[in-house]
């Protein structure tokens, strides 16, 4: 692994896009940075904009209405950004898949580099997947 | 002129506060995270952030901004900071540079990093960040007041001298200005003018994460943003340090007096650091309250009483 490489995984910047999204997934990402869960050990920050992110996340259902802002976001995110989609909304669709208004889950919009599922998914799950995304190349 | 080169980018300047100041954020990002009943950051933690900014990170200009002047305000930031600190340091370290009057030329270059903080938020053309770059200028106008008070009761106290060198040699061969009640009073209110102007929790409004996203620093990201978190770890030593310098004595720099100057630096940065975690933010007119009011009263106190050599 470079040394860039490194670096870039050894500090992580998240930024939180909730689409429309039920607020299930939005507390349990925000557990994860609570003292019990902890992500700022893997020197992870949530950060305010996304012109410091490095890692995207992305919950609930995309519709048509949510489907320019994320991409709009996915412009403005300086690159390389990661992008993870969590929940079941967020990978698929869930419920909402055949919706009218379903604008198609997450990766038939933005490239995904992880999928973290569950409805909603528990922080030991959101864990599991940022640990999978440090250890993917 | 290769000594002068030295001072400037090696030991007491460039790359000897940026090191100091990184491990120092750590420290404030640990204790700020044991606060919380968290883990906390690994100890290399402004190293990695650092690098993945300058090296990794693309740089995106503001499409209706003025470039030139949002690409240069953080290299003035830089200088200002670097600069302050070798002025800084170089009397603590006990190299005399023979020039008499430092002490105003810091008062000015501790003032370049927050000026062109708001030159660059204005040019980015963002709302927020011109938001943010106006509560920056209103602290600015709040704070600098106070300090300029707390640098006169320090001249007063040292009998008129206006050379930071001199200023350090009569504490230690005297007792250190900490030691009286004007002392006292000015560290009270100096470490409130280092909180205001490390932009610290009870005055964080110009990036204000939570309410306006970033603001000042909102459109920065790789390079320009690494620069700007340099000069913000550089700032985090250096002003410490001058507290240390004015008031506590300085550093003597041999045998076991080395941990006594690392535990008085860090004694200031955890206090610091304590009252960023143990406070909320405050409005921005609160803040200008606070200092116009209550910090000048008490400078003004604390400079009586140092004329009466209390």
């Amino acid at each position: 692994m470079s040394f860039k490489t490194f670096c870039f995984k050894k500090s992580l910047w998240l930024f939180h896009f909730g689409g429309a999204s039920c607020n299930n997934c939005d507390i349990e990402i925000l557990a994860c940075l609570t003292p019990k869960y902890d992500v700022e050990r893997f020197g992870m920050l949530l950060v305010g904009s996304i012109r410091h992110a490095d890692v995207l996340l992305v919950n609930g259902s995309i519709n048509i209405k949510d489907k320019p802002r994320l991409l709009e976001i996915y412009d403005q995110a300086p690159k390389p950004v990661l992008v993870v989609a969590i929940g079941a909304c967020g990978c698929t669709g869930g419920i909402f898949a055949e919706g009218d208004t379903f604008a198609g889950p997450v990766d038939k919009i933005i490239p995904v580099d992880a999928y973290i599922p569950g409805c909603p998914p528990k922080p030991e799950a959101i864990l599991a997947g940022v640990v999978k995304l440090i250890g993917k190349n | 002129m290769g000594a002068y080169l030295f001072y400037f980018l090696i030991y007491p300047g460039f790359l000897f506060v940026a090191v100091i100041g990184a491990f120092l954020s750590w420290f404030d990002r640990k204790i700020t995270a044991r606060v919380q009943f968290r883990k906390g950051p690994p100890l290399l933690q402004p190293f990695y952030d650092f690098f993945k900014l300058l090296l990794v990170k693309e740089t995106i200009l503001p499409a209706r901004g003025a470039k030139g002047l949002f690409l240069a305000s953080p290299v003035f930031t830089l200088f200002g900071a670097t600069m302050a600190g070798v002025f800084i340091l170089l009397p603590l370290m006990n190299i005399t540079t023979g020039f008499h009057g430092d002490l105003i030329v810091i008062f000015y270059l501790l003032t370049i990093p927050s000026l062109s903080f708001v030159l660059g938020a204005i040019s980015s053309g963002n709302p927020l960040a011109a938001v943010g770059g106006s509560r920056e200028m209103k602290l600015i106008m709040s704070y600098e007041l106070t300090f300029m008070l707390v640098l006169i009761g320090i001249i007063i106290k040292s009998g008129m001298s206006i050379d930071l060198y001199q200023v350090i040699l009569l504490q230690q061969e005297g007792s250190p200005f900490i030691g009286s009640i004007s002392g006292v009073l000015l560290f009270i209110v100096a470490i409130f003018c280092l909180q205001a102007k490390l932009a610290l929790v009870p005055f964080d409004m110009p990036e204000a994460e939570t309410e306006i996203s970033g603001g000042i620093f909102i459109e920065y990201s790789g390079t320009p943003f690494a620069m700007i978190r340099l000069s913000k770890h550089i700032l985090l030593f250096v002003l410490p340090a001058f507290v240390i310098a004015i008031l506590m004595n300085g550093f003597v720099l041999e045998g076991i007096h080395i941990l006594w100057a690392i535990g008085k630096l860090i004694a200031v940065v955890l206090l610091l650091t304590l009252i960023r975690n143990t406070n909320p933010r405050v409005k921005i007119r609160q803040a200008m309250r606070f200092f116009f009011v209550w910090m000048n009263l008490i400078a003004i106190i604390a400079i009586v009483l140092a004329i009466f050599g209390l």
